[in-house]
């Protein structure tokens, strides 16, 4: 699909969208927020630039709906079963000698991620002494994710990713299906606590021992990664992990030096 | 109609068929002097460090999975990794997206032309090889558009013809690439390319 609009008229809308409602993209990576924004251009029909300036400063309604999807929120249960592997085997037992876990999903979206640590957490028996604090920018994927329904039709590749991950029950056994969706045990929800917050613009709210966040900084330019990782080295305890996506890494950040990274995974732990 | 700015950004993009070609393709480049070269075949989201290990048992050229914020440099080889879209920036660094597949393949070949052409403009010479997907077709007349240069498989001597068909059926792509001359492409982007 051709492109309608221009760079120029991007930085106007990023532009606008941030004086009048504090959402800043203008470190978002580029490309991709082109393409995004020029999609829904083009699938809501919108007539002309000016009509879209319009209706993203006077309706609310839309500019909730422009902000979820120039923003990514494709996620999976399970994705990388080694990287879970991993928090099965090495991390999450380390933390179980802890009182207390405490986990952040930051930038959570509908919240496949939070649903698997809390299987994982349910399996190693650690649960009832954890705390997963899940968060995002758009209120309305986190409504989502607080339902804790997703479709059906992913069970299958999700439950080949459990299994893959070192995990040996059914996993139809979480969940039952509700028409075209799989509803996830309620029981999985009782420690999770689901809020809005900007990775941009907000900052630390309390101190973590393991930091959950996949894929979601590939989508910001290097000022805001190194904004980001400052937030998260603030955010977690001597010892604590961080964990990114496949093809992140901390390593060249200002905090690097912090971290130690755990063998190949993207799975990096904070030294004394 | 002459095209003669100069390649700034080759970009290759293939799915069923596609493997062999590519491999001669990347044995035959010029190993020197030759502008960074992306690839983008369709294939499993599985952990594939092996398909990049044998591109680069093939080439002479500096052979890296593309990674995020990756700045493009000459003689070298980026492959878009499995699952991943791959994007070009303006500032000729590459950017990861996991959004929605596009054509139902992630990486998408629609996504990096498309973007490529953004960025290179006529600088860019992007080529669809065989394939059963309508995969890369939007993208590579988004190149033509752009004044980019633009190569599709002989459909005659793909292994699936569907893809570069794809591509004819909706405009005249600058060359129509006889590929049972194994080194036919890379002759190609050679001549091209070359100071």
């Amino acid at each position: 699909m051709e492109y309608k609009i221009s760079d120029e008229d991007i930085e106007v809308i990023l532009n606008d969208i941030f004086e009048q409602h504090g959402y800043d993209f203008t470190d978002y990576s580029k490309a991709s927020i082109k393409r995004r924004i020029n999609w829904v251009y083009a699938v809501d029909k919108i007539p002309s630039f000016a009509e879209l300036r319009y209706k993203l400063k006077h309706d609310t309604g839309y500019l909730k709906r422009f902000v979820e999807e120039i923003t990514v929120n494709v996620t999976e249960m399970f994705r990388d079963p080694s990287f879970y592997q991993v928090l099965r085997k090495d991390v999450l037992p380390t933390l179980g000698t802890y009182p207390l876990i405490r986990i952040w999903h930051a930038g959570c979206s509908t919240g496949e991620e939070v649903y698997s640590m809390a299987i994982l957490l349910k399996e190693l028996n650690l649960y009832h002494k954890s705390l997963l604090y899940a968060t995002d920018i758009n209120p309305s994927v986190l409504e989502r994710a607080r339902k804790g329904l997703f479709p059906l039709a992913q069970m299958k590749q999700y439950s080949e990713n459990y299994i893959l991950s070192g995990g040996n029950r059914e996993f139809s056994h979480y969940y039952s299906a509700n028409y075209s969706m799989a509803k996830f045990d309620e029981t999985l929800k009782e420690k999770m606590i689901f809020s809005t917050h900007n990775l941009v613009s907000d900052g630390s709210f309390n101190e973590f021992q393991l930091i959950m966040c996949r894929n979601v900084l590939i989508y910001f330019d290097t000022d805001l990664q190194a904004r980001v990782f400052s937030l998260f080295d603030g955010s977690l305890e001597k010892l604590g992990y961080l964990a990114l996506g496949s093809k992140e890494t901390l390593n060249f950040s200002t905090i690097a030096s912090k971290y130690k990274q755990l063998n190949k995974q993207k799975i990096w732990r904070k030294l004394l | 109609m002459e095209k003669t700015a100069l390649i700034g950004l080759v970009v290759i993009g293939g799915s069923a068929g596609s493997l062999d070609i590519i491999l001669n393709t990347v044995s035959f480049l010029r190993s020197k002097n030759c502008p960074p070269v992306i690839i983008v075949i369709h294939r499993k989201n599985s952990d594939d460090s092996s398909l990049a290990d044998l591109l680069a048992g093939r080439t002479q050229l500096k052979l890296k999975e593309a990674g995020e914020k990756d700045r493009l440099k000459p003689d070298s080889v980026y492959l878009a990794p499995a699952d991943y879209h791959l994007l070009v920036e303006k500032d000729h660094t590459l950017s990861l997206d996991f959004s929605e597949k596009v054509n139902y393949s992630r990486p998408s070949i629609d996504v990096t032309f498309q973007t490529a052409a953004e960025a290179f403009g006529e600088k860019c010479f992007c080529i669809l090889l065989s394939g059963a997907s309508a995969d890369g077709a939007e993208g590579l007349q988004l190149v033509n558009k752009m004044k980019g240069i633009t190569a599709v498989q002989d459909p005659s001597n793909a292994e699936v013809a569907f893809m570069p068909q794809q591509a004819i059926d909706r405009f005249q792509p600058d060359y129509i690439v006889d590929t049972t001359d194994p080194k036919a492409l890379a002759n190609l982007i050679n001549s091209l390319t070359a100071k």
